[in-house]
């Protein structure tokens, strides 16, 4: 073992450069649709578990601050999505070079802002 | 080659592989479900359990649980593989997440299956 190797690298001093950032929000985003799942799944069961219940969800979405939690998750999943769909390209051999990663970054948090817009659009 | 015994395929190769495949999977359901919303805007019960009553949302549904728990498996154990450096506390971390999923799956079959 080599032991000049740099280790215990106090992340808080770095500068990030962009596709680090949006890496970071990529494990950030899977963590929070991992705990939004139990909130989805619950939202799934009462819906179709009578009518009555089904009603009282779509009266509970109309309130602001579901709705706006709802839009959270949405914006995860999209975020995540769109993420995810770059991480493939490059699997793939696209957009591996230093260039092709900053460009990637920011194509992605591009799209993904423009979708979590319109899926704001749609909620509301 | 590098080998850990918490990861979920054994190997790193496994691991890739299958977080690739669960990924298409769940954003294909991602998209199949959101569709199904978007076109349906003034959406009553009849027509949601009609839908959730057809078996293939029924299957897709399941394989997208099935996917979701490996798929999530795997990214948590990067993260706290990456994150968690204590033993003790990476394990609970772990195993904490591993319950969470299949409480998931379980209850994920419940509601499709116990309409």
């Amino acid at each position: 073992m080599n032991d000049k190797r740099p280790v215990n690298l106090d992340l808080t001093q770095f500068s990030f450069p962009l596709p680090a950032l949006t890496s970071i929000v990529h494990r950030a985003t899977g963590l929070i649709l991992f705990v939004g799942t139990a909130i989805l799944l619950y939202i799934l069961e009462l819906s179709l578990s009578s009518e009555e219940d089904f009603n009282s969800v779509k009266e509970c979405l109309d309130g602001f601050f579901v709705k706006f939690i709802i839009w959270g998750i949405l914006s995860g999943l999209l975020y995540h999505l769109v993420a995810g769909f770059k991480h493939l390209l490059m699997d793939f051999g696209i957009g591996e070079t230093l260039e092709g990663g900053v460009l990637g970054a920011k194509v992605t948090i591009v799209i993904s802002a423009v979708l979590i817009l319109l899926a704001g659009v749609w909620l509301w | 080659m590098v080998t850990n015994v918490t990861s979920f395929g054994r190997s790193g190769l496994y691991d890739w592989l299958i977080q690739r495949v669960t990924a298409v999977v769940l954003a294909a359901y991602s998209i199949f479900l959101i569709g199904f919303l978007i076109l349906n805007p003034d959406l009553n019960y009849a027509q949601w359990s009609e839908f959730f009553n057809s078996t293939c949302t029924r299957i897709f549904s399941l394989l997208a649980l099935l996917s979701l728990g490996a798929h999530a498996w795997i990214g948590l154990w990067t993260i706290s593989t990456d994150y968690l450096k204590a033993m003790g506390l990476r394990f609970i971390f772990q195993a904490a997440c591993g319950l969470v999923m299949f409480i998931y799956v379980v209850w994920g079959v419940q509601i499709l299956w116990g309409l």
